[in-house]
């Protein structure tokens, strides 16, 4: 694959993000709430909260406004929490790893129980454990991932409680990271125990995003996969006597994989939209937790910042999808 | 499985398909709760009783028979506050689904229907939506409008009427192709009368499918929103406020929020297994 296409792919993001900037700005500055008046309370003289709007650069008009914040995002600079008054790239950078641990996490769970779906259903095709599967892949599909974070909560956290129900490990772990990719750098320093404590608190919020991605995956790698089984190379592979489950695995699957990549891609970013419920169901230290919470205090250029971090890791996850599907299909490749 | 006599009514067809059966039981129980709350709840739901709170469903130890199943921290009834959750959440489904309907099919048939320049224009504005997290949209623009019932409606309509518009436009784009669409040109007929009294009519299946999926997509947004807290007061009875105190109690009172998160599963299921029935009933090549 040339660099070309990637360089070309980030810049066709270019006015999505900007588009989503926008929106978002405008938007926010129409809140009725006052996020100062939120934040000095009763006691504030007229002069603090003029101090205070000058401060944060609300006294001006909202071009100008705009212009500024443009300006600083292009330098880097996200701004300042108006509820947490602490820089907003430092807070979001310290909150995009936990939602990014438990995000690749939960996609993985995802595509593994799907190919294993589909290719069984595949297997077992017009007999009574496809119709099974293909129920089963209904009723999970019918679901999304906030039910089934309560749900889940309900059946493994509370009814028969196994599973750890709120937070990132357990509190009596005490654990300095440098990174906060606490899954990667606890395996690294060889703190094994941390690493299970991680582990074991990502099962229901993982398994909650995952669960709807993965009936979808496998109810269309599925039809894409009953699709190739019915052209002539397969018939093929059958009359040269290869068995069922070579021809499926070998010749079917690798032609399925690329229609059902380009058809589910988008749900890999539904799964993105979905941490900001599952983390605050579980109290998930991440950035989708953080987003409710500076939607409830009015805090604008927080807000701001996640919405665009958001969009960020939206457009990343459709050029990974991307690059996936040009690596699987060689004719992609070179086109 | 009558799929191979579509010469019987649809009707009968609609009620002979299992999923479609179960989802319009489901859709009728909850009819009935939301048309006869008042007459149905045995207590008023927001009357408080604090000497009674946290009480356990009437048939465990220490429940009380005058409280079906339990009362919440606040000691009002669970039943009750359930059935009225359900007119909450019937409304909002009701009007938010024919109001993103509405918009999303009207953009839908126009962009495929005229194709060129407006077709582009709407496509681009869909793509654009669809690239923000939509739960994190509505959470943002219901922070902007205010909390209230029509605030989480709007919300709905802003964020969901880019799924009817993407089907709505495919499917026009098919029925345009075809020969009745022709002699309605050949005759002379406006083409405006074309696509909304021949074209239309053709597309009342699929915009019933749709309708159907989308209802219980409100229904969830809505319990989203009230669990965020930014759907109607708390004094309301909806079934997201009691998810959401449920949420507090889980440990000393897990039916608390056992028995909304039921409610809602079952609706979203019944909505979804109607919408199916629906679809495989008159669309029998979407079955692989």
């Amino acid at each position: 694959m040339s660099h070309w296409y990637l360089i070309n792919r980030l810049l066709l993001a270019l006015p999505t993000l900007l588009g989503a900037v926008t929106i978002t700005f405008v938007l926010l500055r129409v809140v009725p709430g006052d996020p100062i008046a939120m934040m000095t309370g009763p006691g504030a003289t007229e002069a603090d909260i003029a101090q205070l709007r000058a401060h944060y650069g609300l006294d001006q008009s909202i071009v100008d406004q705009f212009i500024i914040y443009l300006g600083q995002l292009f330098t880097g600079d996200f701004g300042t929490s108006i509820s947490l008054r602490q820089d907003v790239g430092e807070l979001i950078a310290g909150r995009l790893p936990v939602t990014v641990e438990l995000v690749v996490i939960a996609m993985c769970i995802a595509v593994g129980f799907a190919l294993i779906l589909a290719l069984k259903g595949v297997y077992w095709r017009d007999r009574w454990p496809e119709r099974l599967i293909d129920s089963f892949i209904g009723v999970i599909v019918a679901i999304p991932d906030f039910l089934w974070a309560l749900s889940l909560i309900l059946i493994l956290g509370v009814a028969i409680p196994v599973m750890p129900i709120f937070g990132r490990m357990d509190l009596t772990i005490s654990f300095d990271s440098w990174t906060n990719f606490y899954l990667i750098e606890s395996l690294l320093r060889g703190r094994f125990e941390v690493t299970r404590s991680v582990l074991y608190h990502m099962v229901l919020p993982a398994l909650s995003l995952a669960l709807p991605l993965m009936a979808i995956t496998a109810r269309v790698l599925k039809s894409c996969l009953n699709a190739e089984m019915n052209r002539e190379y397969i018939t093929l592979a059958r009359t040269r006597g290869f068995g069922r489950l070579r021809i499926i695995y070998r010749e079917a699957l690798r032609n399925a994989l690329v229609p059902a990549t380009a058809l589910s891609g988008v749900q890999f970013t539904f799964l993105i939209g979905g941490t900001v419920l599952v983390e605050r169901i579980f109290g998930y230290p991440g950035i989708g937790n953080m987003a409710i919470d500076a939607v409830i205090n009015r805090d604008l250029p927080l807000i701001q910042g996640l919405v665009l971090t958001f969009a960020v890791l939206f457009i990343l996850v459709n050029l990974f999808i991307d690059i996936c599907i040009t690596l699987i299909d060689p004719r992609l490749r070179y086109a | 499985m009558p799929d191979g006599r579509p010469d019987l009514p649809l009707t009968y067809r609609i009620l002979h398909e299992p999923r479609a059966v179960f989802g319009l039981i489901v859709l009728a129980l909850m009819l009935l709760a939301a048309v006869f709350a008042p007459w149905l709840s045995p207590h008023d739901p927001l009357e408080q009783d604090l000497l009674s709170s946290f009480l356990p469903p009437s048939w465990q130890a220490n429940g009380d028979p005058v409280f079906l199943l339990g009362t919440d921290n606040l000691g009002r009834d669970i039943v009750s506050r359930l059935i009225y959750g359900a007119r909450t959440a019937l409304i909002v489904a009701l009007v938010a689904a024919a109001l993103a309907a509405l918009l999303g099919t009207v953009l839908g048939m126009l962009a495929g229907f005229y194709g060129g320049k407006t077709d582009m224009l709407i496509s681009r504005a869909v793509d654009i939506w669809m690239s923000f997290p939509a739960v994190l949209l509505s959470i943002v623009l219901v922070a902007v409008i205010g909390a209230g019932l029509h605030a989480v409606i709007i919300a709905i309509v802003i964020i969901d009427w880019t799924r009817f518009c993407r089907v709505i436009r495919a499917e026009t784009m098919v029925q345009k192709e075809r020969d009745y669409v022709s002699s309605a040109v050949t005759i002379g007929l406006p083409r405006v009368r074309i696509l909304f009294q021949e074209i239309f009519p053709n597309l009342i299946p699929l915009l019933i499918v749709l309708l159907t999926l989308e209802m219980g997509i409100a229904i969830v947004v809505e319990t989203i929103l009230s669990f965020v807290g930014l759907s109607v007061a708390s004094d309301t009875p909806t079934w997201g406020n009691l998810i959401q105190e449920g949420r507090q109690y889980i440990h000393q009172v897990p039916w608390l929020l056992g028995l909304p998160v039921a409610c809602v599963v079952l609706t979203v299921l019944g909505l979804n297994a109607l919408g199916d029935g629906i679809k495989e009933v008159i669309d029998p090549e979407t079955r692989q």
